[in-house]
């Protein structure tokens, strides 16, 4: 009986979300905004990936909501955990030879290609948030891989307050220098050049460090409690 | 190109309905990111790198992941 009421249910709503999506015209511009975007990003943002023009020029103030309520998870998630109650100390079960060499081999290159992605945000495919998450992923292999490695919880804190206090301090700037916050205050220099975009590698390295942080603070606080 | 892109369409759509059937919640959270990892490429083939990357290291690797710690903390099987 459950289960006929349940998929009425879904249908009905799978219906309701049909009709209503019938009604917009597929892929019809509603407004002239993404055309300038597409049409004007390089020349006004120097960068080359539009993506990242929209994310950190044109939209930074949503970028640094992004990346506040990431950082409120991540603390979140360390109040609620460190609360469980005392930690037990568990005999650590080796990896196996093959998990633990191909973890040491592999972990540097993916904190390398990860690195490689947030600082080329403005010209490539990427940015802060996918270069952290890559290198989130890396510290996630060094934890099945090497179980006795730790990351220091310090640096892991530094390098996140470091992050969101970098982008703040840019925004802050801009509002010093132009009158308004995250101001791109830096020349545009010639776009496809690693030196460009003005403001936006910046913080995208600051944004990548803060999420890669994060992520790993996030994975490295539930396998301590487990 | 369309044969492609509907073969990873019938991953994902085999993936989903895995997830929900399994009983062993490990192989139930796997298909989970198989259809991630589908949607992952799917995205990089309909011309958006910059989300197929942050669904490749987020919605495969790290979301499965801390599944799987939660799993380890309570029951692997499903009554």
């Amino acid at each position: 009986m459950r289960r006929i009421v349940s998929i009425l249910l879904l249908i009905i709503v799978a219906l309701g979300i049909s009709l209503s999506l019938a009604k917009i015209p597929f892929g019809a511009p509603k407004t002239k905004v993404g055309k300038h975007y597409i049409n004007e990003g390089v020349k006004e943002t120097g960068a080359t990936n539009i993506v990242t023009s929209v994310v950190v020029n044109y939209r930074g103030f949503d970028t640094l909501g992004e990346v506040t309520v990431l950082f409120i998870t991540a603390i979140g998630i360390g109040a609620v955990l460190s609360t469980v109650g005392g930690k037990t100390v568990r005999e650590i079960e080796p990896a196996s030879l093959v998990l633990y060499t191909g973890c040491r081999l592999l972990f540097p290159l993916i904190l390398i290609f990860g690195t490689y992605i947030f600082i080329h945000g403005h010209l490539t495919p990427g940015g802060g948030f996918q270069g952290g998450a890559i290198i989130a992923s890396g510290f996630l292999l060094i934890y099945l891989g090497c179980r006795e490695r730790r990351i220091s919880r310090i640096a892991s804190n530094l390098a996140e307050s470091l992050g969101g206090l970098v982008f703040v301090v840019i925004g802050l700037l801009g509002l010093y220098f132009g009158g308004y916050f995250l101001l791109n205050f830096l020349p545009n220099g010639t776009a496809n050049t690693l030196f460009s975009a003005g403001i936006i590698p910046i913080i995208y390295i600051a944004i990548g460090f803060k999420v890669g942080s994060e992520l790993a603070s996030i994975i490295d606080n539930l396998i301590e409690e487990s | 190109m369309i044969f492609v892109v509907s073969f990873l369409v019938v991953l994902m759509l085999v993936g989903a309905v895995a997830a929900s059937i399994f009983r062993d919640l490990i192989s139930a959270v796997i298909a989970a990111a198989l259809v991630s990892l589908m949607a992952s490429i799917l995205f990089y083939f309909l011309q958006a790198p910059d989300v197929a990357m942050a669904e490749a290291a987020i919605g495969a690797a790290l979301t499965a992941a801390i599944f799987i710690i939660a799993i380890r903390r309570t029951k692997r099987y499903e009554e």
